[in-house]
C-alpha cells in the first residue's frame, strides 16, 4: 500500500528463496515500540501479514509476543508505531471497536454464563434478530462440534471444550482477524495434535486470518503459513516453516529452532555455488551452499542439524567427513540421538532415524565406537551473525 | 477506557473526605479554648491538660486495657484452636452445629449478646453462687465469647489458603500430627494469629454494648464512662481524648502499614532475584 | 507400681492418635455452648415467661406455665414494637444501600489501582475502623450540632438553592433517622467495602478484556461481566451492614429520635429500665426470627466463599 516501508533493523531477512507477492497484505504492523515504564517490551517491530495466513509469533516469555498480540486486539496502545488492519489505521481504536476477536490463553470464558452464552455474548452488539442470533450460536456450536452442551457452564465441561467454546466464541462475530494467544498450550499432548488440525481446518473453512503467538515451535511450524521468531521485544526473522528451520537468518534462530551444532569457520574461497570453508574443529576443509556477502578470509560459523549428520562405521564417500567417538547414545524408538567427541575436543549431536529394526547389538554405532560424521554441501549452513 | 477510572477516582476521594473529615473536624476541635463544643474560641491545649489530671478516666482507661490484654489473649487461644478445628477437620460429629456457632456473634445484634449474658451470669449467680458480682471477670468472659469468633475467622481463612501438603510432608518425615500443628502450621499462620489478637484487643477496648450489660457497679471500663458522658452531649474533653486514640491507631497502623509493605516489597525482590539466578 | 506408668503412657498414646485433635475441637466447642448457646436458650426460654416484681423479675407460672404466648401477643399488638421493627429495618434498608451505592466504587476503586496504591488506599479504609466506634459517632454529634461549621455550611448551601421563604437558620439533623442513616453509612461503610474488595480483587481482568473484544464498551462491560461476579461480595457486605445495623444501639440513642426508638433501643429499654426481662426476650426472639433469612444468606455464602479458597489452595499444589 504505502511505499515508505523501510526495512528496520529488527524486521524480516530476506532468504535466499523467498519471493512473494505481497499483493493482498491484510495486517501491517509498522515500527511498533510498547514499553511499560523504562522497559521495552516491543522494540520497533514492523510486518505484514495476507488476508488468509495463518501467521505466528513465535518466542520464549517476556519476547514481546503477547505484547503484539494485544495491541492487535486493542488492549494496548503503542508508544510507537502504527497498526493497520485491512486498509485501517487502528492504532487508537478501542478494542470494542475492532473487527477482530481474541482467543485467550486461560479462554476467559464467563464465569457465570453457559456455553451458548458464551458463545452469543458478541452477537448482542451485531443489528441481529434473536432468531438469527440463534442461528449463527448453532452454526457456530456446529462448527466446533459442541451441539450437545449448549446449556452447559464453563465448569461442567472438560479443557478440550473449553478451547472450543472459546474459539467459537471469537469466531461467532465473523472477525476479519482472529488473534489466538496460546491455543494449545492448556491442552494434554495428544488433544494438543488433534486440535491443531481442527484449528487449521476451522480456518481452511471461514478463511479467517489467524495470528497465532506460541512459544512452541513445532506448534508454529505444523500451523503457520508464515512465522516470526522473536527475541527481546525484536523480530528476528520472519518466514514460512521452511525458510526458518532450513536457512536461518542468524546464529539465534538457528539455535531457538531445533537443535543444531555450530563450527567456527573461516571462509578459503568461493567455488561456484559452493563455499570452500577451513573448520579446524572438523580437523580440515568443507565445503558448503554458498550464500551471498562473504568474501575470503572472512570469519563465518557453520551450522550442521543433526539429523543432517550421517552416522557410519565405514569411510564415507561424502568429502565433509569427520572421524569420532560415540559418547553418549539415547534412543527414542523412531530415532536415536548419538553425541559425539571429535578429535579437536567439540561434542556434537547426529540424529539417526532407525528405518530399520535393529536388536541392542546391531545398531549404527555402539558407546566408544570410533564413527565417521559426514554431511552434504547443501545440508551445511553458513551464518555470517 | 479512560471515563471509568475517572469516575472511580472521584467516588475514591469523595469516601475518603467522608471517612476522615468528622475526626479532622474532631481533632481541630480539640484545641478549642470555648467550653461550648461547637464554637470556635481560640487555641488551647487545656483539655489535655484536664485529661491527664482526671483520676477516673485515667482508672477507667486502665481497666479497658486490663480487661483487653485478658480477654485477647485467651480469645486467640480458643479462636485458634475453632479455626483449627474447622479447617483440618473436615469431619467430626457437631461440626455443622459448630460452625453456626462460630459465625452466628459474628453478626448477632450486640444488644442480645448483651442482655443474654447477663441473664446468664444473674442465672449462674442464683444457682451456683458464682459470679457474686459482676466487673472484671463477667466482661472478659462476655469479650473472650464473642471477641474469639473474630480470631477463628481469620485463622480458618488463612488455613484455608495455605497449602496442605506441606504439613503432609512432615508428616511423611516423621512428626506426630500435634507435632505437626506445633512445628509446621502455627508457624505457617502465625500472622494471621497475631492479627487475630490485635483485632480481639481492639473490639474488647472498643466495646459498649456488651460491656454495659455484663459489667457492675464501680467496674467502669472507658468506653463506658465516655458513653455516659457522650450520651448528655458533645464535651470538649471528649475530643481530646477522640485525639489522643485517634492519634495512638494511625500512628500504630501506619507503623504497621510500612513495615507489611517493606517486607512485601522484599518479598517481591528476593523472588526476581532468585528468578534471575536461576535463568 | 507400674500403674501410674501405664496410665500415663495410654494418655501420651490417646492424645497422639486422637487426643490433640479432641482437645483442639472440643476446648472452643464446649466454651462456645456454654457462653453463647446457653445464654440463647436462656433468651428463648424467658420469653415465655411472666414478668414478677420479684428478683429475678420473672417467673413460670400463670395459666400457661411452659408456653406462655403472651408477650409474643403483645409484640403484635403494642404498636410500639411494630413501629420499632419498622423504624429499625427501614433504617438499616437505607443505610445498606447508601453503603453499596458509596462502598462499591470505592471497593472496585481500590481493586483496580496499582499494588502500591492498593495497599494504603486498604489501610485508609481500615484506619478508622480501628479506631473507636463510639467516638467515631460522637464526631458526628459535633459536626450534626445546630451551631457546627458543617451544618452552618449545608444550611448557606441550602439557603443558596431554594426560595427566601423556605430560608432556615439551621438544618434539624440531630435526633432525626436522617442522623441514624447517615451514621451508620459512615460507620459500616468499612463493612461493606471489604468484603467487596476481597470478591473484586479476586476477579479475572481478561474476562474484562474478552467482554471488549467482544465489542462491549466498559459500562456494558461492567454490567455484563464484573457487577453479576461480585453478588456474593454484595451480599456479604450487605449482610455485614444490614445485620448489625437493624440491632444498633449506640447509634440512634445518640444521634437518633427518641419517639421513633428502633429496636435495639426498645430491647434495652425493656430489659434495664422497665426490667421486663420477658418482653425484653421475646423483643430480641423476634428480631433474631427477622434476621433469619439474611443470616442464612450470608452463612451460605461466606461458606461458599471459604469452601472456594480452600479448593483454590488445593488446586495450587
Amino acid at each position: 500500500m504505502s511505499a515508505k516501508a523501510e526495512p528496520s533493523q529488527g524486521s524480516a531477512r530476506a532468504t535466499p528463496e523467498v519471493a512473494r507477492a505481497g499483493s493482498s497484505e491484510f495486517v501491517r504492523v509498522e515500527g511498533v515500540t510498547k514499553k511499560f515504564g523504562s522497559f521495552t517490551a516491543v522494540d520497533d517491530v514492523s510486518f505484514s501479514i495476507d488476508r488468509g495466513e495463518i501467521f505466528s509469533l513465535l518466542g520464549g516469555s517476556g519476547c514481546g509476543k503477547t505484547t503484539i498480540l494485544r495491541m492487535l486486539a486493542g488492549f494496548e496502545t503503542p508508544t510507537r508505531g502504527r497498526v493497520w488492519i485491512d486498509g485501517q489505521d487502528m492504532t487508537d481504536v478501542p478494542a470494542y471497536e475492532r473487527p477482530v476477536n481474541m482467543m485467550f490463553q486461560s479462554y476467559a470464558l464467563f464465569p457465570h454464563m453457559s456455553v451458548e452464552k458464551n458463545i452469543g455474548y458478541g452477537l448482542k452488539h451485531e443489528k441481529m434478530s434473536k432468531a438469527q442470533r440463534g442461528d449463527r450460536v448453532r452454526e457456530m456450536l456446529d462448527l466446533v462440534q459442541l451441539t450437545g452442551l449448549s446449556e452447559r457452564k464453563p465448569h461442567q465441561i472438560s479443557g478440550g471444550q473449553r478451547q472450543r467454546v472459546a474459539l467459537a466464541r471469537a469466531l461467532a462475530r465473523s472477525p476479519k482477524l482472529l488473534l489466538l494467544d496460546e491455543p494449545l498450550a492448556a491442552l494434554d499432548k495428544k488433544l494438543r495434535e488433534q486440535t491443531q488440525f481442527e484449528l487449521m481446518n476451522i480456518q481452511d473453512r471461514t478463511g479467517v486470518t489467524f495470528i497465532v503467538v506460541t512459544h512452541d515451535q513445532e506448534e508454529a511450524m505444523t500451523l503457520s503459513s508464515r512465522l516470526a521468531v522473536m527475541d527481546k521485544g525484536r523480530i528476528m526473522q520472519v518466514g514460512t516453516s521452511t525458510e526458518i528451520y532450513e536457512y536461518p537468518g542468524n546464529r539465534q534462530v538457528a539455535g531457538f529452532i531445533g537443535s543444531i551444532n555450530f563450527f567456527d569457520a573461516r571462509v578459503i574461497r568461493r567455488n561456484g555455488d559452493l563455499l570452500r570453508l577451513d573448520v579446524p574443529d572438523l580437523g580440515g576443509e568443507v565445503d558448503a551452499a554458498a550464500i551471498d556477502g562473504v568474501s575470503s578470509g572472512d570469519e563465518v560459523t557453520l551450522a550442521v542439524r543433526p539429523e543432517k549428520l550421517v552416522i557410519n562405521r565405514a569411510r564415507p564417500d561424502e568429502t565433509n567427513r569427520t572421524l569420532g567417538t560415540v559418547e553418549g547414545l539415547a534412543y527414542f524408538g523412531k530415532d536415536s540421538l548419538y553425541r559425539v567427541r571429535l578429535p579437536g575436543g567439540n561434542l556434537v549431536s547426529a540424529m539417526s532415524v532407525n528405518s530399520r529394526r535393529a536388536g541392542e547389538n546391531e545398531r549404527v554405532a555402539d558407546w566408544e565406537d570410533q564413527v565417521w560424521l559426514s554431511f552434504a554441501a547443501s545440508s551445511a549452513i553458513v551464518l555470517t551473525s | 477506557m479512560n471515563h471509568r477510572p475517572v469516575f472511580l477516582v472521584t467516588v475514591l476521594c469523595f469516601g475518603f473526605a467522608f471517612f476522615y473529615i468528622p475526626i479532622l473536624s474532631m481533632i481541630v476541635y480539640s484545641f478549642n479554648g470555648s467550653r461550648l463544643a461547637t464554637v470556635w474560641g481560640g487555641f488551647s491545649t487545656k483539655w489535655y491538660g484536664e485529661l491527664f489530671n482526671n483520676r477516673q478516666i485515667m482508672r477507667a482507661a486502665l481497666l479497658s486495657l486490663k480487661i483487653a490484654l485478658v480477654s485477647a489473649t485467651f480469645a486467640t487461644i480458643l479462636g485458634t484452636m475453632a479455626g483449627i478445628a474447622l479447617a483440618r477437620f473436615r469431619v467430626f460429629r457437631g461440626r455443622t452445629l459448630f460452625s453456626g456457632l462460630v459465625t452466628a456473634p459474628l453478626v448477632m445484634p450486640e444488644v442480645i449478646t448483651g442482655i443474654a449474658s447477663l441473664m446468664l451470669f444473674i442465672l449462674m449467680a442464683r444457682w451456683i453462687g458464682w459470679p457474686s458480682q459482676r466487673g472484671f471477670a463477667t466482661v472478659t468472659l462476655a469479650h473472650i465469647t464473642f471477641s474469639m469468633v473474630f480470631v477463628t475467622t481469620i485463622v480458618q481463612s488463612r488455613l484455608a489458603q495455605t497449602d496442605a501438603s506441606v504439613e503432609e510432608a512432615a508428616i511423611d518425615l516423621g512428626s506426630r500430627p500435634w507435632q505437626v500443628m506445633r512445628d509446621i502450621t502455627l508457624p505457617i499462620i502465625s500472622p494471621a494469629i497475631l492479627s487475630g489478637w490485635l483485632l480481639a484487643f481492639t473490639i474488647s477496648l472498643d466495646d459498649v454494648v456488651i460491656t454495659n450489660f455484663t459489667t457492675g457497679p464501680g467496674n467502669t471500663t472507658l468506653p463506658i464512662l465516655i458513653w455516659s458522658k457522650v450520651k448528655l452531649g458533645v464535651t470538649p474533653d471528649i475530643n481530646a481524648l477522640a485525639t489522643i486514640t485517634v492519634t495512638i491507631v494511625g500512628i500504630g497502623v501506619i507503623v504497621a502499614g510500612i513495615l507489611l509493605q517493606r517486607a512485601d516489597k522484599r518479598r517481591d525482590r528476593d523472588a526476581r532475584m532468585a528468578y534471575r539466578e536461576n535463568l | 507400681m507400674s500403674a501410674a506408668p501405664t496410665t500415663l503412657r495410654r494418655l501420651r498414646r490417646w492424645f497422639n492418635r486422637k487426643g490433640w485433635g479432641q482437645i483442639t475441637i472440643a476446648t472452643p466447642y464446649i466454651w462456645l455452648l456454654a457462653l453463647f448457646l446457653v445464654p440463647f436458650v436462656i433468651v428463648f426460654a424467658m420469653s415465655f415467661a411472666t414478668r414478677t416484681p420479684t428478683a429475678p423479675p420473672f417467673s413460670f407460672g400463670g395459666e400457661n406455665p411452659i408456653l406462655n404466648w403472651e408477650n409474643y401477643r403483645r409484640l403484635f399488638t403494642d404498636t410500639l414494637y411494630i413501629r420499632a421493627y419498622l423504624t429499625s429495618i427501614a433504617n438499616a434498608a437505607m443505610a445498606t444501600v447508601m453503603c453499596l451505592l458509596i462502598g462499591y466504587p470505592m471497593a472496585l476503586g481500590i481493586a483496580r489501582s496499582s499494588r502500591s496504591w492498593r495497599n494504603i488506599l486498604l489501610m485508609l479504609v481500615i484506619l478508622p475502623f480501628w479506631t473507636s466506634f463510639l467516638l467515631r459517632v460522637y464526631a458526628w454529634m459535633g459536626l450534626m450540632g445546630t451551631n457546627s461549621w458543617f451544618n452552618k455550611l449545608l444550611t448557606s448551601f441550602y439557603n443558596g438553592i431554594v426560595p427566601d421563604d423556605w430560608a432556615l437558620s439551621y438544618i434539624p439533623m440531630m435526633n432525626t433517622n436522617f442522623a441514624v442513616v447517615l451514621v451508620t453509612v459512615y460507620s459500616y461503610l468499612p463493612f461493606m467495602i471489604l468484603p467487596l474488595y476481597a470478591n473484586l480483587e479476586k476477579l479475572d481482568l481478561q474476562l474484562d478484556e474478552a467482554a471488549m473484544d467482544l465489542g462491549s464498551r466498559p459500562l456494558r462491560v461492567f454490567w455484563d461481566i464484573t457487577l453479576p461476579q461480585s453478588i456474593p461480595g454484595i451480599i456479604a457486605g450487605g449482610m455485614l451492614v444490614f445485620i448489625p445495623a437493624s440491632g444498633e444501639l449506640i447509634i440512634p440513642s445518640l444521634v437518633g429520635s427518641s419517639s421513633q426508638p428502633m429496636i435495639g433501643r426498645v430491647i434495652s429499654d425493656e430489659f434495664a429500665s422497665a426490667r421486663d426481662w420477658p418482653m425484653a426476650s421475646a423483643v430480641s426472639v423476634a428480631l433474631l426470627v427477622l434476621l433469619v433469612v439474611p443470616l442464612m444468606l450470608y452463612t451460605h455464602y461466606e461458606s461458599k466463599a471459604q469452601r472456594q479458597a480452600q479448593k483454590r489452595a488445593e488446586e495450587g499444589q
